[in-house]
């Protein structure tokens, strides 16, 4: 199985993303490293506006991401409502 | 009566259309072919850039923004850092060679990339990756200038630093990294997006920017994991940008596989050979270890680079061939680079130990199958011929490799107790190559890799001595003239660890910061 994952900095702005992409990929395994939380999953990983807002009960800009990324794998694709990393094959 | 309507903002793919595509125009009074003089000779046929989408879809005025404030949290953190004496927090002085390491050898790079990518941008007809590369090359400057302040703070009390980029343009084994990159920008824009790019950033940068900054947090060093941090949050977008451009380029032309194939090829092994010394510092160099070398080539290029050419499969690309060979030197790569310059801690800008009975336990631990059998013995034999007083500093110089331009230091694959050698005939001359892979690329462009410039040749030459040396002097001492040249002082930038000036500081300051003088 092809697994795609996403490393963000440990800290205070990505504590309610982890949380959120945690309960929108149930199948997304969280592999916390030294100052780096990489969360692995298989062929698929979706990252939702929606329920990060749901969560801090702020406004979300995904672009704002950008900030606290460490590293990915997979293709992207990235609209104002979500961030899909996936595997085709 | 008008009636004031808000306007609805645009969603992301309208706003990234309207600032890349948008922003484009098709010229009338000059030939296309001679605003993008370099679009042909390569063989790469391309024949709709608009199909080219940056996936994050990123637009100037969104970055701005978000470099803006990463920026100003580095930039704290820095201050921080060093208004607290955030130096004398690693584990301990050993670790400062890594950022030596870092400082000579990768930060130029950094610098190299900005202007490569800048060129990419330029030579490119679309709007989508022009803007991409645009971007990249503004991140690979910021990189380079943020990694010089934050290591001028260590700059200030450790030896080997004053002078790193006179060291990257002289120092011989700063010729590995800085003939990657040469090699790099002074190809295609399409070759140079696909070595740096994709093989460079998608395959390889893991491997380099993880460890060594997970390795930085793990050493109690909050300046470099900080920085390390902030470059990483660009690698993301370049990750993506390297493997969008390969995508496009795929998709455009099916003749244009080979040629992607080949450089793929090409780049993979260059960058793994580049990484030997990455190897070394995780190994090695890093007081508190993170992962093993072995290790960190298994998740990040085993795993995910398996993943992502069973991915790209559909496009007819192949896993690099030389990924064979790569499995078979991963349980031997950072012990055999390390010895070298143990052997040449002399003509070095860092200094070099033997590991301690912790750091060889871990060893065996991590490597099975290959430490105890072939290292540790010899280990052993150096660090008991140092209690001796019997330290060898080898002053020979090692024959290079002429592609990569490694000592040949790497052994057959397979058989770890014999070097490979492999040698090329050319118009008169020989050649020597570390590996099968470096003789095939030279092979294939033999022009470019007969002007390497080969320390270890340029020093017999004489080219590599301060102006008005005379090396026909009774008594003449090469490796002297040659560390003047570097810009190194003997006995305090080079030799063991364990003698230098960097250790006994960091002890006496160490003790001042708890105790009362």
């Amino acid at each position: 199985m092809s697994t795609v994952f996403l490393a963000l900095q440990t800290n205070e702005e990505t504590r309610p993303i982890i949380e959120a992409i945690l309960q929108d990929n149930p199948g997304a395994v969280v592999d916390e490293q030294p100052a780096m939380v990489k969360i692995n999953a298989e062929r698929e990983l979706i990252v939702r506006r929606e329920t990060i807002e749901e969560i801090t009960g702020n406004d979300y800009d995904l672009q704002s991401l950008q900030v606290n990324m460490i590293t990915m794998s997979g293709n992207l694709d990235q609209t104002d409502d979500e961030i899909r990393l996936f595997w085709k094959a | 009566m008008d009636m004031q309507v808000a306007k609805k903002k645009l969603g992301l793919k309208e706003r990234y259309a309207v600032m890349t595509r948008g922003l484009d125009w098709t010229p009338s009074y000059q030939k296309m072919e001679d605003i993008y003089p370099y679009m042909q000779y390569e063989g790469i046929k391309i024949h709709d850039w608009d199909k080219w989408e940056d996936p994050f879809r990123l637009t100037m005025d969104a970055y701005w923004k978000y470099q803006a404030e990463k920026e100003r949290k580095l930039y704290a953190i820095i201050d921080a850092f060093n208004q607290n004496n955030g130096h004398l927090n690693v584990t301990d002085a050993r670790y400062v060679n890594t950022v030596k390491l870092f400082i000579s050898g990768i930060s130029p790079l950094e610098y190299v990339a900005h202007r490569g990518f800048a060129h990419a941008g330029r030579a490119f007809p679309g709007p989508g990756p022009r803007v991409a590369c645009l971007m990249q090359s503004l991140d690979e400057i910021r990189h380079a200038q943020t990694q010089v302040h934050s290591i001028s703070n260590y700059n200030k009390y450790y030896n080997g630093m004053h002078d790193f980029h006179h060291m990257h343009d002289r120092v011989w084994f700063l010729s590995v990294p800085k003939s990657f990159f040469d090699d790099a920008i002074t190809a295609g824009p399409f070759e140079f997006m696909v070595s740096i790019g994709f093989s460079f950033e998608y395959v390889l940068t893991n491997l380099l920017f993880v460890p060594f900054v997970s390795g930085a947090a793990y050493n109690g060093d909050m300046g470099t994991m900080t920085f390390g941090f902030s470059a990483q949050s660009d690698e993301a977008r370049h990750m993506t940008l390297g493997l969008e451009v390969i995508k496009f380029i795929l998709e455009q032309d099916p003749a244009n596989v080979p040629i992607v194939q080949r450089w793929i090829d090409k780049w993979t092994w260059r960058g793994y050979r580049v990484l030997t010394l990455v190897a070394m510092m995780m190994d090695y160099m890093l007081p508190k270890r993170t992962m093993s070398w072995k290790e960190a080539w298994e998740v990040y290029f085993e795993e995910n680079g398996g993943a992502l050419f069973k991915d790209l499969a559909r496009y007819g690309i192949t896993m690099p061939k030389c990924a064979e060979q790569i499995a078979l030197e991963k349980d031997h790569l950072s012990h055999q680079a390390w010895s070298t310059f143990y052997n040449y801690a002399a003509a070095a800008n860092f200094h070099t130990w033997m590991p301690d009975e912790d750091e060889m336990a871990w060893l065996s631990s991590k490597y099975p199958e290959s430490f105890d059998k072939h290292y540790r013995p010899r280990y052993e034999f150096w660090r008991e011929q140092a209690a001796k007083g019997n330290r060898f500093y080898n002053k020979t110089l090692p024959m290079l490799c002429q592609t990569c331009q490694i000592p040949m230091l790497f052994t057959e694959p397979g058989d770890p107790t014999k070097i490979c050698y492999r040698e090329v005939d050319y118009k008169g001359d020989k050649y020597h190559f570390c590996s099968d892979h470096c003789k095939e690329i030279f092979e294939h462009e033999p022009e470019k890799y007969v002007q390497s410039w080969l320390p270890v040749h340029q020093i017999y030459q004489g080219n590599c001595f301060p102006e008005g040396t005379d090396p026909t002097v009774e008594g003449f001492d090469p490796l002297a003239a040659v560390l003047k040249y570097y810009n190194l002082e003997f006995g305090r930038d080079n030799l063991d660890f364990d003698i230098s000036e960097d250790k006994k500081n960091f002890a006496e300051w160490r003790g001042q910061a708890t105790k009362n003088a």
